[in-house]
């Protein structure tokens, strides 16, 4: 083996960013797009511009949400244990919205019925907004700490209900979540359409760029105030996954620990709110391509953002703070994080090329004449 | 505490949800086949027709395949939400193949598929046709990765209890991927699933000539289905038999639980073609019985016995006690000081294998070790699967496919002859098209049915696996699914049947039954 235990668990917790930042960039513009459809569009033929603009590649980009789903089974099982069956009716109402999805995307088009289509117009809706929303209300609550805590046999037991999950802080998180996806969805859309849809988006982009960075600033600043989590016992980076072996304290402002101490850290949630700045400059004077990469990096600061604060927790315990699962206890065991390790550096790279040969076909603006003259062979 | 309402509920939700998602799977495997198939007709002959036959059958695949994709989102997550202590015990061997089928195939098939539909303007003949191979062979990938990790729940290799993390770890990659139930499981499978595209083509092209309507396109499809769906069916037999005849302790209960044996005969088994179970009295009433048949099956040869339930059922007995033995011995290391004494892990190590057949008391006892006589033979009867519902699902399931073996074979013998132009064989190819479905959910069942008591065989009992919910939590997600599944499978029939009767006319190329009869091309 080339890794020790310490680093593949390392690397594992940059992978599962890498994937949840590869969803964010890649079904992020799927779910802006989803969100920004009964709104951008005023006709039939507009709305099925903007559906057509990410018609053929919506299915390619969502299995980077099922993927990370995988990766957290395969590389820190008891997270995904704990987080799916604690949120239990968060991850429900996400599933049930986003079964919306292949069915608005393939059904809508398929009858000319406008009552048919409408409806499955508000589906996408639906289907775009609702993971949007609980993905930020979830990671709002990761950082708040979840209650729950673990017996003799390591068996979970969660004391909380679906509205705890609500709380102030995890909605804003929520609504973070969501203006960033519109902004990028805006953004995509601006680069793959023309005339009034465009003229739109660029409205889009300004007003949800902006609420992005100040909505992320507000987290921010609340998150100072909250209770943080730090373990107190001397960490073995390459102990046994059994979360119940360390000790933890949970005090007002830890989260900012890790900042304290690399002061450089703060470069990171700094160069989200510059690059969310850029993003919108570069949308107003009509550079989108240049734009959405920005907006990507953007999402990316955000997503990094919370991961340094909260590193190394994975979910804290907000009621048995000892049961916190961290990068250190809460893995799989050091083969399968090697053999995971080289299974990802083979495909991901493979699935980022073909992908890229996927858009590089697909290139270029749609049309409402385009969508008009190819009428029964698009969505 | 979990009770035994929430471990119901959770199993009848998985049950309904998997049972759902199969619904659309095995077509989507054929189908994309299928699709490569006629396109690469198309790509060697020229012909414009095998072009259209690729764009509409490619239609009904795209239907069916944004349910089979909704419907597996629930399959990915629901480990997690409803069997967390499960993720927990095995998610470091389970996990794997999971992550793995996303990474190498669903992304593969997920990503062609939209240029499957839309890149026919933008890409060459050849770039297209590799998009629909490349499509199949990523459908037929996330088959195989699916069923090495459901390969493992049924005969649970390469893997070992780990004291320091109370849970199983992988020891060999090697014997998990190539664990000859997994091997076996896919191969069954994805023939299945050919059986079941086939039979779908066949049949609406059938009823296509039955209504006499664009006969080049029905009878060429009619005619690759035919060749298609025989090969695959005859696999699906064959192959189906090889999965009587794998490695497992578990498996060996199914076997004996599907042939309702409840007694280890004297080999050459019988096989019992039908009969009236009773569990109870350990005992098939009215059984006829076709001598030798089952240890050929079972055993592929005349001496080697196939072991009964009552036997089974004794040696599970000292499984159990065994099992006990191993659990007291894991309490005893939890409750001592770091390090742990060689003797205490030698006591564990001398009856871990039999530390899960401990953990079926958990049912009725809290600590395993201190259960009851009368505990442990309530453990024992409830460490076989019932008989009665794997009796007969499984003979279902076998007539099926020996029907469908029938008529395939008719329908390739006379489309090769150039005469399938007989209403006979159009009606009979028509209305077989429900029996490839009712034999792969009846499948699925039999497999995971007979797995019971266990999650992963001999390892981790179902009992245990659940999440700590609560009944009302289950109840009313079983119902959102329930409900949610079955308008989408309403509107999903509904687009299904609308494209079925439009026909090839659906591609608006003016070349098909109702824009010629309708006079709008000419």
């Amino acid at each position: 083996m080339i890794f020790d235990y310490e680093t593949l668990r390392l690397i594992w917790w940059a992978f599962l960013g890498a994937l949840l930042i590869g969803f964010a960039i890649m079904d992020g513009f799927d779910l802006g797009v989803g969100m920004l459809l009964p709104f951008l569009g005023k006709t039939d033929l507009e709305r099925r511009v903007i559906i057509n603009s990410i018609g053929p590649t919506w299915e390619g980009n969502q299995v980077w949400f099922v993927t990370a789903g995988g990766a957290l089974f395969a590389a820190w099982p008891m997270v995904y244990a704990v987080s799916f069956s604690g949120m239990y009716f968060a991850l429900l109402a996400t599933l049930c919205a986003m079964f919306l999805r292949p069915l608005g995307f393939d059904y809508r088009s398929k009858l000319s019925s406008q009552k048919w289509r409408n409806n499955w117009d508000k589906a996408l809706f639906v289907g775009s907004f609702v993971p949007a929303l609980v993905m930020g209300v979830g990671f709002g609550n990761l950082l708040l700490g979840l209650p729950f805590n673990f017996d003799n046999d390591l068996r979970m037991v969660y004391y909380g209900s679906f509205w705890d999950l609500l709380s102030p802080f995890a909605l804003l998180a929520g609504l973070v979540s969501v203006s960033m996806y519109v902004m990028h969805g805006a953004i995509y859309l601006q680069l793959r359409t023309d005339a009034e849809i465009y003229q739109r988006c660029k409205k889009v982009v300004l007003y949800a760029g902006l609420i992005t960075i100040a909505l992320f600033l507000l987290a921010g600043l609340w998150i100072s105030h909250l209770p943080g989590y730090h373990i107190l016992t001397e960490i073995v980076p390459d102990g046994p996954s059994n979360p119940l072996l360390k000790m933890v304290k949970k005090a007002e402002g830890l989260w900012l620990d890790n900042y304290n101490h690399y002061p450089s850290l703060w470069a990171v949630p700094a160069g989200a709110c510059i690059l969310g700045l850029v993003t919108v400059f570069l949308s107003l004077i009509n550079r989108p391509g240049l734009a959405f990469i920005s907006s990507g990096l953007t999402l990316t600061g955000i997503i990094l953002t919370a991961g340094a604060s909260m590193f190394p927790f994975l979910i804290p315990s907000s009621i048995a703070v000892n049961s916190s699962l961290t990068v250190w206890d809460a893995s799989s065991s050091v083969s399968t994080l090697h053999l995971m390790f080289w299974v990802t550096v083979i495909f991901l790279p493979l699935i980022i090329v073909y992908t890229s040969w996927i858009f590089k076909i697909l290139r270029g603006k749609i049309t409402v004449d385009y969508v008009h003259d190819n009428d029964h062979k698009l969505y | 505490m979990i009770t035994e309402g929430v471990v119901e509920l959770s199993r009848w939700q998985f049950a309904v949800t998997a049972l759902y998602h199969f619904l659309f799977v095995p077509l989507t495997l054929g189908l994309s086949f299928l699709l490569a198939i006629m396109e690469s007709c198309y790509v060697m002959t020229g012909r414009q027709v095998y072009k259209d036959m690729t764009q509409f059958w490619g239609k009904l695949f795209g239907i069916n395949f944004a349910l089979g994709v909704a419907t597996g989102l629930t399959m990915e997550f629901q480990f997690g939400m409803n069997w967390a202590y499960f993720s927990h015990y095995v998610g470091d061997v389970f996990g794997a193949p999971l992550a793995i089928e996303g990474l190498m195939a669903f992304f593969l098939e997920s990503s062609f598929v939209g240029l499957f539909f839309f890149g026919w303007d933008k890409l060459s003949k050849g770039q297209h046709l590799m998009v629909t191979w490349l499509v199949a062979l990523g459908t037929n990938l996330s088959a195989l990765w699916i069923l090495i990790a459901n390969g493992w729940m049924q005969n649970p290799v390469g893997a070992e209890f780990n004291l320091e993390t109370m849970r199983m770890e992988v020891s060999s990659f090697g014997q998990l991927i190539f664990n000859p139930a997994a091997q076996v499981k896919f191969v069954h499978t994805v023939a299945a699933g050919y059986t079941t595209a086939s039979a779908f083509v066949l049949g609406i092209s059938a009823f296509y000539m039955l209504k006499g309507r664009d006969a080049a396109f029905s009878q060429r499809s009619y005619t690759i289905a035919a060749g298609f769906g025989l090969a695959a069916v005859l696999a699906v037999i064959v192959l189906g038999d090889e999965s009587g005849y794998t490695d497992g302790e578990v498996q060996k209960a199914k076997l004996a639980a599907i042939e309702a044996e409840w007694e280890t005969e004297e080999p050459p088994a019988a096989f019992t073609l039908v009969g009236i179970p009773d569990q109870e009295a350990m005992e098939t009433k009215y059984a006829i019985k076709i001598p030798w048949v089952l240890g050929l099956i079972g055993t592929r040869s005349i001496d080697t016995p196939i072991m009964g339930l009552k036997d089974i059922l004794l040696k599970n007995e000292q499984r159990i006690r065994n099992g006990m033995k191993a659990y007291a011995a894991l309490q005893k290391i939890k409750d001592s000081e770091k390090p742990i004494a060689p003797e205490l892990v030698a006591e564990f190590e001398q009856y871990k294998a039999d530390l899960g057949y401990g953990l079926l008391l958990k049912r009725w006892v809290d600590d395993v070790s201190k259960a009851t006589e009368a505990q442990i033979a309530e453990a024992v009867q409830f460490s076989i699967p019932r008989v009665v519902p794997l009796f007969w699902t499984f003979r279902v399931m076998v007539a099926c496919g020996f029907i469908m073996l029938v008529i395939f074979a008719l329908a390739f013998a006379m489309s090769s002859i150039r005469k399938c132009r007989q209403e006979w064989l159009l009606k009979l190819s028509f209305w077989m098209i429900p029996l490839p479905w009712i034999a792969c959910e009846m499948g699925w069942f039999v497999a995971e049915f007979g797995r019971q008591p266990w999650t992963i065989a001999e390892i981790l009992p179902t009992f245990l696996s659940a999440s700590s919910l609560t009944e009302w939590d289950i109840i009313l997600s079983l119902s959102t699914y329930i409900l949610a599944y079955t308008c989408f499978l309403m509107i999903e029939m509904f687009l299904m049947l609308k494209f079925i009767r439009l026909g090839p006319s659906s591609l608006h190329t003016g070349r098909y039954h109702f824009e010629i009869a309708e006079g709008a091309v000419k």
